[in-house]
This record gives C-alpha cells, structure tokens and sequence, in this order.
C-alpha cells in the first residue's frame, strides 16, 4: 500500500495521526437532528424498497423507547443525539448510478492518500475495494470480474435495489433491530455499508474490503454491512477505518451481520484506525458497533479478527452464534489503547449445535492514561454436546498510569462441554528494552518486537499484507511511550 | 581498548562510583573482584549505557580497532554494534519472542550498522546451531521465548551464546558464575574462552575467585566503595579469597 505520510498534512493537532486531514468537498448534507421524516428522508434518498422504510421505522420507534447504555467500563459525556447530522454525501456529478469516473475528484484523491486507490489503473491487486465516504459508498473496484463468478458485492444502497429479495431475506436476522439501543439507532439510519454474497460452492478468489472514511463534521457514519457465504462458500473480507482530527467527539454505530450456511467459512478482519484525541482526549470518534456472525449451516466456521487501534472509546463485541451442529467460531484481537483512550472490547461465544468449538485469543495493550477491557461471554445452551471453548486473554501494561481489565462470562449448561480460559497480565519494563537495546536493536526495534511477540497468535491470522500494516500502525501508535 | 578515567555514577541519587579509572588493552582479561555494593554491577551498567545510570563527571575512550569514542555518549544500541557486550547478571525475560528471532535481529541490527549484508534466516540457523553446539546447548532451546522459564543457568548459558552470536570486542561479564554448578560454568567458561584472541579485551566481573580457575585473568583489581583499591595479577584473586577484603582497607 502507499504510504499516506508523503502526502503533508497542515493541520498541526493531527500529531503522530497521519491520517488525520480533511478534504474540501462538495456534500449534500441535511440539517442536524433526529425524527421519523429524517428516517424516511434518508430512505427517499437511496431510493429504497417499500419494506426498508417499514423497518427502519420500527426500529426508530423502538429506539425511541431506549435508554443509552452506560455498563461499560469507563465514563463518556452523554451524546445528544439531536446534534448530530445523518446524512451527508459528496455530490454526484450527474444522476443516475455513479461509475467511479463520476466520483468527485477530491474524494478519489482523498482514497489515494489513504493508500487506496479506486481507478481501475491503479486499484489494489487481489483485493477488491468497496470505499465509503461518509454516508455513502462512492466506488466499488473489481466488480465486474467478481459478478462473472456469481459474487455479489456492492454497496448496500445498490443491493437493495438491485437484489432486494436477498437483502430481505438476511437483514436483521442476526442483529435484529430490537438487539440493543446502538443498533437499533443504526437500524432507522443506516446510510451505507458493503453487501456481499457468495454463492453455493464459490471460493472468493480475492480479498473484499470496505474502506470507511468519515469526512464530513458533526456527523455521524452509521454503516451496515451484510455478508452471506452460501453452502460450501468461502470469503476473506477486511475492513478499514480512518477519520480527519476534530475537536468534537463523532459517532460511528454500525452492524456488521454475517451468516454462514452449510460448510460456509467467512474470515472477517478489521484494522480500526479512527482518529483517537488528542494527548488530553480531546476529539476523536465513538466506535460503538455491533458485530455478529450466525454459524446457520453445519461444519460452518466465522472468524474474527481485529486490530483495534483508534478511537477515542472503543466498545463492541464481534460475536458467533454457533447454530449448525460442528461449527468453529474464532475470535483474534489485538486492542491497543493510548493517551485517554478507553476500549471495552471482546466477544460473545454461543454455542447452540453440538460439537461446535470456539476460540477466543484478546490481546490487550494500555499505554498512558488508557484504559483497556476486555468483557466476553461464552455460552453453552443445553442443546450444545460436546461443546468447546478456548479463551486466552492477556494484557500489557506500559507505563503505571494505565489500566487493564478482564472480564470473562462462563455459562454452562451441559455437562458435555469444555471450557478453558487463561489469563495474563505482562509489563514492557525499561529493562526489557534496555536489555533488547544492549544487543544492538535501536530503541523503536526493541518495542516492535516485544509487541510483535506478544500479538503474534493475532497477527498470523491477517492477510499479509494487513499483518504488516498493522505492526507498522501498532509501532507509530506507541513510539515515545517507553522509558 | 577502553580508558576510564575518574569516571563518577549514581543510580537513583546515590553516587556508586567515586573515581574508577582502568585501562584494558586489547588481548587483555581482567578480573573486577569486590564485596556488595563496591561498584561492580554499577560500572557494568554504565558500559553498556544504562539510561538508569547516570555519569556524574570523568570519561571513557573506547576503540574499537582504528577508530576512537567517547562511549558515554552513544546510545546503548549503538555500543553493541561497536562492540560492546554485557552478559547481564540478570537477564531479562521477553514473553513472546522466540531466541532465535531476537538472535538475528541482533546479529542483522549489527550487520546493517556496518554496511554488511544481512544473514538470511537458513544460513543463520545453520551459524546459531554450531554456536549452541559449542555450548552444549539443547536444540528447542532456540525456540523458547527469551528467557522465559529458563533455568539460572540455561539463562547464564543464554548470555555467552548471545555472545558468540554477536563477537563482540570488548566483554563485560557481570557475575556470570553466579548460580551456575560446576559442570555448567565449565560449559560457560570453555564458550568464554574461545572467544579470546588479541584483538578482543573482557572484563569478568565476580565475586569468587572460583570462577578465575577457568578464566584466567591477565590482571587482578579490587573495587571498594567505588574506586579501585588494588591492583595485581591472578595472584591477588587468590590473596582475597584467603584473606578476604578487610586487609585492603588498612
């Protein structure tokens, strides 16, 4: 990928956040605040299916009736939710359906110094590129080659006019609109995100990724991805975040649903690099998210894996619910918080059919003044013979200032069932670095491989290429912490 | 090699050297003998550069062959590449990085230093195995995390295999007999002494004469309270264990 740090950046906050620059472009937005005509504005908008707007509006009516959770293991200003805009897109040039070639320069160029670029001459190898600015999806690469195998992946908005029987046929069935108060708010609201399916008996030949960006201020980027990977599929998917710095705090509450039928296997990954404050933990994005993948089919198999390195307040919990009889659900996390940031972060396991296993492997590290959870859940329902469970949960401290927690939930109900779970809370000392150091490795060596060692069982789970970005982004995140 | 010269250190605001001077020539052995808190450890950690060390006032030249430092004034990392090496009285434990992955990040860090090509990991492992043989080392050692659940003495044993690994000029052992038997500190001293030639210099570091059977120093010098009292051949190692330190004071 191309590095983003050519490109200067003026705006002096955004620090050691190379990331952190915003573009000037033309955007249709709509006025602050929250009712049932921004739900069906925003509906008219993407020109949706009759039974999109019904649902959205009982979400929104649903919600309505919530109350903002606050069991998290940290503090945050409540969020008013009337001052928060929840549509903006940059203008089409023209109407109709945008080709890239219509996509507003100034958004192109915005992607290629994210290292992602969306001209067909340019775009990455192997990996297909859905990239969403704001509210809206403005390109999606590779999709002819991928429409030939029977693939769908489009942006949502495109999918429900184009395949609108399939989205309705899974949307909601893993992370209903009732499920909780984020969610449901996402439900009413949503304005983009990645559709995917793969059909019976298709191995993905390439990598699908959605690159979120959110641009524009005082808004919030609520995106709702869907994957389906059909009896015997198989699909590698990868997600991207970054947002310019700000003084205020932005929302980002999205769903990510994901379904595997019989002998399906989806791998979903996620490098999360928000914008995180500043030193003080002034500014940086809500990352409040609900993920959840349903192992449907027998011998299906989800994994998760993430590297959480932004946000000012992380808090979600990549899920499996493992229905088909011998399903594999795996979980991998490396979270890493510094300055004021606070992460509460993990996952839940629930085992249904027999003979499913889980495995969950949290990497926990806290720098600063951060504050760093991990909170999981593994359930055994009574109908789950002979189920598995794994869990291995370590932390690692920088610094005396920060904190570390674990949670772990264990529920069982069957006698069959093997859980195991081990935890540990390690320190990077200035003696190991010294000692590291006495051998010749410079100082930012000594720290990237004593992180590298420790997320090493998370990082092997990456494709390539994203493992070595994330060791960059995990080195430039604590560079200047120790010692 | 090495000229220190006056040289005054305080770790934590207490002064622990208070004027040491010692000049090692290449193709030299001496031995630093002392009672606790003489200093000993204090001017191993100030060599290797220590950032929990201060230097208070005096100098150490350090050459290499040729070229000339003031070695206080370079970074830890950069000493080792020069040459220096601490084989550390306790070493440290690094959960999650196998040895043999924080072996040749060394040894390359090294490499790159000085323009040479870096060593692929086949030929490296090939290079660490004839080393750990050397030592009468265990193969799955290589792949166990630094340290970690280490015996005292496969960690001792850890330290001069590093130090095979890196061949470095000037050797500073801090009590490396300290915990080891009999058996395993000839392991350690036959690794020790294949690594003496005329062009490389160590200073050993320990508190019994024991350890000087099997190395065996060029110069003998008694630290006491932060200075060098004493100094002779590996006569006056065996004067100390007899007599102890007390007829120095006088």
């Amino acid at each position: 990928m191309k590095d983003a740090s050519e490109y200067p950046s003026d705006n002096k906050l955004t620090g050691d956040y190379k990331y952190g620059f915003s573009s000037e472009v033309d955007s249709d937005t709509i006025p602050k605040g929250l009712n049932e005509d921004v739900v069906r504005l925003i509906s008219l908008k993407k020109g949706e299916p009759p039974f999109m707007l019904e649902w959205r509006l009982k979400a929104f009516r649903h919600w309505q009736g919530m109350k903002e959770p606050h069991w998290p293991n940290f503090e945050y200003r409540p969020i008013d939710y009337q001052d928060i805009r929840y549509y903006s897109a940059p203008r089409k040039k023209g109407d109709g359906p945008a080709s890239l070639a219509e996509v507003d320069a100034e958004v192109v160029k915005t992607f290629e110094k994210l290292g992602i670029p969306l001209s067909e001459q340019k775009r990455l190898t192997g990996v297909a590129v859905d990239a969403v600015f704001d509210s809206v999806s403005v390109g999606t690469t590779h999709q002819a080659e991928l429409e030939k195998m029977g693939i769908i992946f489009c942006p949502i908005s495109e999918a429900l006019q184009k395949h609108p029987d399939l989205v309705a046929k899974y949307i909601g069935t893993v992370v209903p609109y009732q499920d909780n108060f984020f969610a449901s708010l996402n439900s009413a609201v949503f304005t983009d995100g990645s559709f995917c399916y793969i059909p019976p008996g298709v191995r993905c030949p390439v990598e699908l990724s959605t690159y979120f960006r959110i641009n524009a201020k005082e808004t919030g980027q609520f995106e709702r991805t869907l994957i389906v990977a059909d009896k015997g599929a198989y699909v590698s998917y990868l997600e991207g975040c970054t947002a310019p710095v700000r003084d205020e705090n932005q929302l980002h509450a999205a769903v990510v649903e994901l379904i595997a039928l019989d002998d399906a296997e989806i791998k979903y990954s996620t490098v999360q690099n928000w914008y995180a404050g500043d030193k003080e933990g002034r500014g940086g994005i809500y990352n409040f998210v609900t993920k959840r993948g349903k192992c449907a089919g027998r011998n299906s198999r989800i994994s998760w894996t993430q590297v959480e390195a932004g946000s000012a307040i992380t808090w979600k919990y990549p899920s499996c619910i493992l229905q088909g009889d011998n399903s594999v659900g795996e979980f991998y996390s490396v979270a890493l918080t510094n300055n004021r940031m606070l992460a509460d972060t993990g996952t839940k396991m629930i085992h249904i059919g027999k003979n499913t296993t889980s495995t969950i492997i949290s990497k926990g590290i806290s720098s600063d003044y951060a504050h760093n959870s991990y909170r999981g859940l593994v359930k055994i329902l009574p109908s789950a013979d002979n189920a598995r469970n794994f869990s291995q949960c370590d932390s690692m401290l920088i610094g005396n200032n920060c904190s570390a927690n674990t949670f772990p939930y264990i529920e069982v109900e069957n006698n069959s069932a093997t859980t195991e779970h081990e935890a540990t809370t390690s320190r990077i000392s200035a003696d190991q670095i010294f000692y590291l150091q006495s051998r010749g490795l410079e100082k930012e060596e000594a720290i990237s491989l004593v992180i590298n060692g420790f997320c090493k069982e998370v990082f092997k789970t990456l494709p390539l290429e994203f493992a070595v970005e994330a060791v960059k982004l995990l080195e430039m995140k604590l560079e200047g912490s120790v010692g | 090699m090495l000229k220190i010269k006056d040289l005054f250190a305080s770790v934590e605001g207490t002064q622990i050297l208070k004027g040491l001077t010692l000049q090692v020539n290449p193709g030299e052995v001496h031995a630093i003998m002392g009672p606790n808190g003489s200093g000993k450890s204090t001017l191993s950690k100030i060599l290797a550069g220590n950032p929990q060390y201060t230097v208070d006032s005096g100098s150490v030249e350090y050459d290499p062959g040729g070229r000339s430092f003031d070695l206080l004034g370079l970074e830890p990392d950069v000493r080792a590449k020069e040459g220096v090496f601490l084989a550390f009285q306790y070493p440290v434990e690094v959960p999650g990085v196998p040895t043999s992955m924080f072996l040749r990040a060394a040894y390359n860090a090294v490499c790159r230093h000085h323009g040479v090509e870096e060593m692929d990991p086949m030929d490296f492992d090939v290079f660490l195995h004839e080393k750990m043989k050397a030592l009468d080392m265990d193969d799955k050692f290589i792949d166990r995390a630094v340290n970690v659940d280490f015996s005292g003495g496969e960690k001792k044993r850890n330290e001069i295999l590093q130090m095979a690994v890196l061949n470095p000029r000037l050797a500073v052992l801090d009590e490396t007999d300290s915990g080891l038997d009999v058996d395993s500190m000839k392991i350690v001293s036959s690794g020790v002494n294949k690594l003496r030639n005329k062009t490389n210099a160590m200073i050993v570091i320990t508190h019994y004469q024991r350890l000087l059977n099997y190395i065996k120093p060029d110069f003998v010098h008694v630290l006491l309270k932060g200075r060098i009292i004493k100094s002779g051949g590996p006569e006056l190692a065996l004067e100390v264990e007899n007599r102890g330190y007390d007829w120095l004071v006088k």
